[in-house]
């Protein structure tokens, strides 16, 4: 499954994509985000049947995310995201 | 009291070829939304019965509500539920729930139900946010996403609507159709900014259809634009209380080229239809393993 996080305003489009086929709740998101939007839960919230943990974006970051994420992308030249880096799994995409 | 145009009518229905007492796995399905909540009772994976009804200031109270209208005259009372999953805005405070599970996954498993298996997209118009969702033919989630920061293009807008514009919501639909040539979108999604610019508007002298139509469109297009960062694929479905409401749903196909699948059954019930249908599951894993 691909949970999109985030929401659509009237500035743009900001969802964190976490592809849950591939995510299997290592966890590795979740120290290296300085603003702490991950979160391991011990099962998926959108899918009861699966019993394995699974990361999701944390509840109280999902409306502010632009905002959230604002340090790691400044404008011009831009590091590789450390969420996105830390990933083993290639499980973690921005839309913006 | 002036006349409240944006009431829309509380329901129930209860499914005369069941006999519940004969049932062997009864579950409950509570959606409690931010406008309104819905209960439902299945028996056996059958819908036997659900109620409808407006979400109050305190969500138990509302669980309850729902719950109560739906088991009316049938004999039944929440002893009988084996198993009651709770979804929606405040699924944690429903006080007979056994769990609770996301609008996305009883969304999805809903609209299943509700539609058939061949539903691949389902777009939820709730009161105050939107869902996009894609699923396989099981009724599993295989991509969503929510947008729930504003109340742009939902049922609570609409309500707005209907009591600015005076025109009972049940009939804004069809009054926005009634116009010659699609006026362009109001600019603003947003329900006070689009309030304020329909106002302004009427003042330029625009009848109420037009303003209707104007606003039916932006709505049409706002959800359009969310649905197309999943993907839509046929077959498609909306539930919720907007897809009731045939100038928005009308606008959507238009603009998306494809049909909705006509309902059969009232939009506004699929998160709880598809919380009792995970009971009656978990239900039954309970029991194999024993």
């Amino acid at each position: 499954m691909i949970a999109n996080y985030g929401y659509k305003d009237g500035s743009g489009d900001y969802f964190i994509a976490i592809d849950t086929d591939r995510c299997d709740g290592c966890g590795a998101c979740v120290p290296v985000c300085p603003n702490s939007v991950f979160m391991v839960m011990d099962e998926d919230p959108n899918d009861p049947m699966r019993e394995e943990p699974v990361a999701v974006v944390a509840d109280d970051q999902r409306k502010k995310i632009k905002y959230a994420c604002a340090q790691c992308k400044p404008g011009g030249e831009r590091m590789p995201l450390p969420c996105v880096v830390a990933c083993p799994v290639d499980a973690i995409t921005h839309s913006w | 009291m002036a006349e409240e145009y944006w009431r829309w009518t509380e329901s129930r229905w209860t499914n005369p070829d069941i006999d519940w007492k004969k049932g062997d796995i009864i579950t409950g399905g509570v959606d409690v939304g931010s406008v309104s909540s819905q209960a439902v009772v299945f028996v056996d994976g059958q819908l036997y019965c659900y109620g409808n009804t407006r979400t109050g200031s305190n969500s138990p109270d509302s669980a309850h509500k729902a719950m109560g209208l739906a088991m009316e005259d049938t004999g039944m009372s929440l002893d009988d539920l084996q198993y009651t999953v709770g979804t929606g805005y405040g699924r944690v405070n429903v006080p007979f729930g056994t769990r609770a599970i996301t609008e996305i996954a009883c969304h999805a498993r809903g609209a299943n139900f509700m539609y058939g298996p061949t539903v691949k997209t389902v777009l939820d118009m709730g009161g105050q946010d939107c869902k996009a969702i894609h699923c396989d033919p099981r009724g599993k989630v295989t991509n969503f996403l929510m947008n729930d920061k504003c109340a742009a293009g939902t049922g609570r807008g609409m309500e707005v609507f209907a009591d600015l514009l005076q025109v009972p919501i049940t009939q804004i639909g069809e009054l926005s159709l009634q116009v010659e040539k699609e006026p362009p979108p109001v600019s603003s999604t947003c329900v006070v900014f689009a309030k304020s610019e329909a106002s302004s508007l009427l003042r330029e002298g625009w009848p109420k259809e037009k303003v209707i139509a104007a606003y039916c469109s932006a709505m049409a297009h706002r959800v359009v634009t969310l649905l197309e960062r999943i993907g839509v694929e046929e077959d498609f479905a909306i539930t919720g209380g907007i897809a009731k409401n045939v100038g928005v749903v009308g606008r959507i196909e238009k603009e998306l080229g494809i049909t909705a699948l006509k309902p059969k059954i009232d939009t506004q019930i699929a998160g709880a239809v598809g919380a009792a249908l995970f009971g009656d599951a978990l239900v039954k894993k309970e029991r194999k393993k024993g």
